[in-house]
C-alpha cells in the first residue's frame, strides 16, 4: 500500500522548528552518523518525512542501506528500512541501485521499503529485479516475520509494476487476482488496469477496485480508495465518495481522479469530469 | 422521553455490529427529535465513519437546538469525535460556533478539524448574527481563511479555506466590494506564487461551469502541474 496518511500521529506532524524533540536538519544529518541506533533510525525517518534532498543526506541515507549495526532479534535491519523508505521521498536517482540491491535483502521489510520507494522514483531500470522478486526467485530473502507470513511484498511489488509501466510482466500478474489476500488482489488490479492499453479491457480491473469499495472490512475500503486515487480512475467518482470511509482518505482518492483529469486538458479549461470531482470534493471537506 | 424515542436509543445502545449501528444512528437521526442530539453527538465517537456521517446530517438538520450541546462536548482527544463535531458546528453555522470555528481552522492540531472548520467559515448563517457584529464577524473570517489558504501546510485544508473564502466572497459581495476585490487578488497570488505547495493549486477565472451557481464560479481552484506527481499527502 501506498502510505496515504490522514492523521498523522504525534511526532509526524510535528514541523521541524516546532518543539524541544524535533531536529534541525544539521542535528539529524548528525544523529545518522552518530553512535546512537536509536537516533539514527529516526534521523532516517526525519529526513524523508521532511524532504530533506541535499546531497549529504542523501549519500548518508544509501550508505545506511548497508548497515549491519542495527538488527532486530529476528535478524531485521530497521535502520535499512527507515532509509529505503526516506529516498524515496527524495527524488535522488543516485539511489535507485541501491535499492534495487535491497530488493535481494533478506529482511521481507526492507524489500517492501525499496519496491516502495523505487516505484515512487520512477525508474524502470528497477524492473528486472522487481519482476525476480515477484516470482520469488531471489534466493536468501526470508518471509514476512508475521503470519500471513508472506514470501514476498508481493502488494509494493505489482503496485511498482503499474506505476513503472512494466508491460513486459503483464502476463504474471493475472494470478495475483486470486491471491489469498485481498490487498493484494487490489494491487494486482491497480497494476493490471495501469498496463492494459485497451480501455475497454481495462475497466474490468478499475471496476473491481470500485466493487472493493463496498466490503465489510474497513481497511480494505481503504485500501481501495487508496489504490483508485493512485490509478485516477474517474467511473470511480461517486463511488468514492459514497464510501464508508473517513473523508480525508475519500478527498485523497478524488485528487487522484482530478490529477489524472488535469493532465488531459490545458489550464485553465476543465474536463467535464473534472468538474464533477470537484463537486464531490466540496461537499466531503 | 417518548417510546419511539426510547426504542431509537436502545436500537444504537444495542447494536453490535458496524452495519447495524450505522442503521441504528441512520434511524434516529431521521427522526429528527431534540431527545436524540446526546445519542447522535455520542454516535461521532464510535470509529464508525458511515455512522458518523448520519450523525452529523441528524445534528445539521436539528439545527440550532444542537449547538450547545455540541460546544460542550468537543472532544479534545479524540480528533476524529472532535473533526466531525466540528463538520456539524459548521454545517449548523451557527454564531455561537464562530469563535470555536475560528480557533479550529487556524490552530487545530488535526487536519480533519482544520479542513471542516476552514470551510464552514465560510457558510456561516450570517443573517443570524446581530446586525452590529456581523460585519465584524466576517472580517474576522476573512482573515482566519486568507492566513489559512496561504499558511496551512496541508492542501486539503488549504483548498478548504479556497472554497470558503468563495462563499465569503459571495456573502459579502454588496456589502464590501473591498473585501471581494482582495479576496480575488489573494486567489491570483496564489495561482502564481505556489513554489513551496506540495500540490500546486492555482485558480484561473474563465471557462469553468462548475458552480453555475456562485458569481464567483468561474474561480477554478486546480491547475496542477507534473510536480503535482511527486507523491505529497503521505509521510
Amino acid at each position: 500500500m501506498q502510505n496515504n496518511v490522514d492523521e498523522p500521529q504525534g511526532s509526524l506532524s510535528a514541523k521541524p522548528t516546532m518543539n524541544g524533540e524535533s531536529l534541525t536538519i544539521e542535528q539529524a544529518i548528525a544523529n545518522l552518523q552518530g553512535e546512537d541506533l536509536g537516533l539514527r533510525v529516526y534521523a532516517a525517518w526525519w529526513l524523508g518525512r521532511f524532504r530533506v534532498g541535499e546531497p549529504g543526506a542523501v549519500n548518508l541515507l544509501i550508505a545506511a542501506l548497508e548497515d549491519n549495526a542495527d538488527r532486530t532479534e529476528a535478524g531485521g535491519y530497521p535502520l535499512r528500512r527507515n532509509a529505503a523508505r526516506a529516498l524515496g521521498k527524495l527524488s535522488d536517482r543516485r539511489a535507485v541501485p541501491a535499492l534495487i540491491r535491497c530488493l535481494e535483502c533478506s529482511d521481507f521489510y526492507v524489500r517492501e521499503a525499496a519496491a516502495q520507494s523505487l516505484e515512487m522514483l520512477g525508474d524502470s531500470t528497477s524492473i528486472p529485479a522487481l519482476v525476480d522478486l515477484l516470482q520469488n526467485n531471489i534466493p536468501g530473502t526470508l518471509p514476512a516475520p508475521e503470519p500471513p507470513y508472506l514470501a514476498q511484498p508481493y502488494d509494493a511489488i505489482l503496485e511498482a509494476l503499474g506505476t513503472l509501466n512494466a508491460t513486459a510482466a503483464i502476463a504474471l500478474i493475472p494470478p495475483f487476482l486470486n491471491h489469498a489476500i485481498p490487498r493484494i488482489q487490489y494491487a494486482a488490479a491497480r497494476a493490471l488496469y495501469q498496463l492494459t492499453t485497451d480501455p475497454q479491457e481495462a475497466s474490468q480491473y478499475g471496476n473491481r477496485l470500485i466493487d472493493a469499495l463496498s466490503v465489510d472490512d474497513l481497511q480494505l475500503r481503504r485500501s481501495a480508495l487508496a489504490d483508485l486515487g493512485a490509478i485516477g480512475y474517474l467511473p470511480a467518482a461517486e463511488a468514492i465518495a459514497e464510501t464508508l470511509a473517513e473523508n480525508s482518505l475519500k478527498l485523497i482518492a478524488l485528487k487522484g481522479l482530478l490529477e489524472k483529469q488535469l493532465q488531459q486538458t490545458i489550464p485553465p479549461n476543465l474536463s467535464e469530469g473534472a468538474c464533477r470531482v470537484i463537486a464531490l470534493m466540496d461537499e466531503l471537506l | 422521553m417518548s417510546n419511539h424515542l426510547s426504542s431509537l436509543i436502545r436500537a444504537v445502545d444495542d447494536a453490535d455490529s458496524s452495519a447495524l449501528l450505522l442503521e441504528a444512528v441512520q434511524n434516529i437521526a431521521d427522526a429528527c427529535l431534540e431527545g436524540a442530539i446526546p445519542t447522535l453527538i455520542a454516535a461521532l465517537g464510535y470509529n464508525n465513519p458511515g455512522a458518523a456521517v448520519a450523525a452529523v446530517d441528524g445534528l445539521v438538520k436539528l439545527g440550532e437546538p444542537a449547538v450547545a450541546a455540541l460546544m460542550e462536548q468537543l472532544d479534545h482527544h479524540n480528533y476524529t469525535a472532535r473533526a466531525w463535531a466540528i463538520r456539524a458546528l459548521a454545517g449548523i453555522g451557527d454564531p455561537r460556533g464562530l469563535i470555536t470555528l475560528l480557533g479550529a481552522a487556524t490552530a487545530d492540531f488535526s487536519l480533519s478539524v482544520r479542513r471542516a472548520a476552514a470551510r464552514g467559515l465560510g457558510t456561516m448563517k450570517w443573517h443570524w448574527f446581530p446586525d452590529d457584529l456581523r460585519e465584524i464577524a466576517q472580517a474576522e473570517v476573512l482573515d482566519a481563511l486568507l492566513f489559512v489558504a496561504q499558511q496551512d501546510e496541508e492542501w486539503v485544508v488549504r483548498y478548504s479555506a479556497v472554497v470558503g473564502l468563495q462563499s465569503l466572497a459571495v456573502a459579502i459581495a454588496h456589502t464590501h466590494p473591498d473585501w471581494r476585490s482582495q479576496i480575488q487578488s489573494q486567489f491570483e497570488q496564489m495561482a502564481t506564487n505556489d513554489e513551496s505547495w506540495a500540490v500546486r493549486a492555482g485558480f484561473a477565472w474563465p471557462n469553468s461551469n462548475c458552480r453555475p451557481a456562485q458569481p464567483l464560479c468561474h474561480l477554478m481552484r486546480f491547475t496542477i502541474t507534473p510536480q503535482a506527481h511527486r507523491r505529497s499527502t503521505g509521510s
